[in-house]
């Protein structure tokens, strides 16, 4: 959203699992494709936003429009970007606002993105947030005497030099996270991008991951 | 929680005899209805004051434990408590002997040091391959099993790099034991597996001289001398320690971690194999520094900061040791030509390969004309004349000849005992064999087309 060439099957892939009990969030793309007034977007940004708003129908807008800044279940907080003012977008992109955002959540572990690289940062009993860089496909415990945030990473915008997708699978029960990267087809994604005449940047992007 | 004691259950968990009560947990025998089980229990102490350390400690123990492949070099964890209500963990009972029942001896004899170093090194380096450091390594945390193989237990300080460092920023003084910490250690750099290497060093010292290289520091200015201070020889205290211990001990005792041995692989190498030390000045010392060498040390000190550790090893192993064999009645130079060019691909220097090169030949009962010790001779020879080209360190190359009728068994051997990553040889009629069942990757190197 925002970035791509495919709006339309994005939304419509996602709002057939917020159907089935997903929990969807509003992003800054997101805000500013309904047409809520985002600062801070770059010029390639305005270009795609002002692009994807074009595609969307009737169906995409409503859907958007219902979507939540943040989602609370349990001891665990949803949120796209920081947790303490999370309309103003801020980037948790290092200790000090991370520790911002656990404290604002009041919760055992914090789920975010906004970042698009995969981070983990928990809080030391001196109140500091330690950052971790998590290696994919390795179980990290997440123990209950700390308290957590995870920056899930990006499905397709990449800024590690690594052209595969991210996610992240946190089990509850077990008290643990897994990151993953996962390969896509990039090179079709990139072509759809230039086709569709958006920024050739954003298409670039997804080939060098950067 | 249930008061631990003997009796009492935790979680369905019996307990029987208390093993052990230290200053941070308590360690329970498990009972079930017929008698002891193969079991122990360990409780952390979580009364005020030392909950925030101890509690952290005990997770990472858990984590570090519950990530590590089963291996008899550390106790495998069975189960474990809710932290917050009742925190244990249960694992194996390792049954053996402490490495103090022999510090309590020391000094003693070269050969019994190589042994106990040996297996410790084989153990360090099980955890060091799957990006573990120990960190706290000392004579009551390591354990000989019957069979000789170490174990290492309390894995309350350790460090996993793909893990979150929980006790990265819990503690103001170093952590760890401070008669066996690395020097970067104490300026708080916790994930190089080198310094449990420092640690090894150490416990050697002790038990060749009956010595701690740094006494039992209480203070923390007593702690930093080792950021400046080299340990006097261990032959100024026992003169009986053979110069190729002293060679090892040393090295693991270099201030600059980029100076020791850079595997735990290698220094199970040299102590199997002493013959095959490079002993230079540090093996033959017999008087500790002058004193304007070490006030030079001292003041450069002022500035200590610690090399950066190694990459993790995911999947390559580092410092590997690289196999080449050169059959005895090898002789083509294109073919020498070709397998230098593959050792010297393969000993860039910040993989800093070791080269061990080796031929088989029969054993001497069975030669009727040849004297064995000429035969022998004679084949060293020509493994180094082999390697002079090659223009590799001292320290990087080592030789050998091997007896045996059976060249593929000797070879395969040599590969288990020595870790080795790669085979290198030539495509003679042992390549195939070699290559279908030795432990590693196996190489057939061939002269190429043009020469």
């Amino acid at each position: 959203m925002g970035y791509g060439a495919d709006p339309v099957a994005v939304l419509e892939l996602i709002e057939a699992h917020a159907e089935k009990g997903a929990i969807v969030l509003l992003g800054n793309h997101d805000a500013a494709a309904r047409g809520d007034d985002v600062r801070g977007l770059n010029a390639q940004a305005s270009v795609a936003i002002a692009w994807t708003r074009r595609q969307l129908r009737k169906r995409q807008q409503v859907f958007l429009r219902s979507l939540p800044l943040s989602v609370r279940e349990g001891d665990r907080l949803f949120v796209h970007a920081s947790a303490a003012v999370p309309e103003r977008w801020t980037y948790v992109t290092g200790p000090r606002q991370a520790a911002l955002s656990i404290e604002a959540a009041d919760a055992a572990v914090v789920f975010c993105g906004h970042v698009h690289d995969q981070r983990l940062y928990f809080m030391s009993g001196a109140g500091r947030a330690m950052p971790f860089r998590p290696t994919p496909s390795t179980p990290v415990p997440m123990g209950r005497q700390h308290r957590w945030l995870a920056i899930v990473g990006s499905a397709g915008q990449p800024r590690d030099r690594n052209a595969a997708a991210a996610y992240a699978l946190a089990d509850l029960e077990r008290e643990r996270i897994t990151f993953f990267r996962v390969g896509y087809d990039f090179e079709a994604a990139a072509q759809k991008i230039r086709r569709a005449g958006l920024p050739e940047r954003l298409a670039r992007r997804l080939e060098r991951g950067m | 929680m249930v008061k631990p004691q003997p009796g009492a259950e935790i979680d369905g968990f019996r307990l029987g005899d208390c093993l052990h009560v230290g200053s941070m947990a308590s360690i329970f025998r498990l009972v079930g209805s017929d008698g002891e089980l193969p079991l122990v229990m360990k409780i952390p102490l979580l009364g005020a004051g030392e909950r925030s350390a101890n509690v952290v400690s005990f997770e990472q123990c858990r984590t570090v434990l519950g990530a590590l492949a089963q291996s008899p070099h550390h106790p495998t964890l069975v189960a474990y408590g809710d932290v917050e209500t009742t925190p244990y963990l249960v694992m194996e009972h390792v049954a053996g002997t402490r490495l103090d029942e022999w510090t309590k001896r020391a000094p003693l004899a070269a050969a019994d040091v190589a042994r106990l170093g040996h297996s410790l090194a084989l153990a360090l380096h099980e955890i060091h391959r799957q990006d573990v450091a120990h960190l706290d390594l000392k004579a009551t945390n390591i354990l000989y099993r019957n069979d000789g193989t170490a174990t290492l237990v309390d894995f309350g300080v350790s460090c996993h790099r793909h893990l979150p460092d929980l006790l990265a920023v819990e503690f103001h003084t170093p952590v760890g034991n401070w008669v066996t910490m690395a020097p970067e250690q104490i300026v708080g750099e916790r994930c190089d597996p080198r310094s449990d290497l420092y640690a090894l060093g150490v416990l050697l010292y002790e038990l060749a001289t009956g010595k701690r290289p740094f006494g039992t520091p209480t203070t923390v200015a007593q702690l930093r001398k080792r950021l400046y201070a080299l340990p006097g020889p261990p032959r100024a205290l026992v003169s009986g320690v053979p110069p190729w211990l002293q060679e090892v001990i040393l090295r693991l005792l270099e201030i600059d971690a980029a100076k020791r041995y850079q595997s735990a692989a290698q220094v199970a190498f040299d102590l199997a194999n002493p013959g095959q030390v490079a002993i230079g000045a540090r093996g033959e010392q017999r008087t500790p520094a002058g004193a304007l060498k070490r006030l030079v040390r001292r003041l450069s000190a002022r500035h200590f900061a610690p090399p950066p550790p190694p990459p993790p090893v995911n999947a390559l192993t580092p410092r590997p040791v690289i196999v080449v064999a050169i059959a005895p009645e090898e002789t083509g130079e294109p073919f020498f030509e070709a397998l230098r060019a593959a050792v010297r691909r393969r000993a860039s220097p910040d993989l800093r390969s070791r080269i061990a090169c080796i031929s088989v030949v029969p054993p001497a009962a069975t030669l009727a004309d040849d004297t064995p010790t000429g035969r022998h001779i004679k084949q060293l020879v020509s493994l180094r004349r082999w390697a002079k080209p090659l223009g590799l360190p001292e320290e990087c190359v080592t030789y050998h000849v091997l007896e045996s009728n059976e060249p593929v068994t000797a070879l395969l051997d040599y590969a288990a005992v020595n870790e080795v990553e790669e085979i290198l040889l030539g495509a003679g009629s042992d390549a195939a064999q070699v290559a279908a069942k030795a432990p590693c990757t196996v190489t057939v190197v061939r002269p190429s087309a043009a020469s």
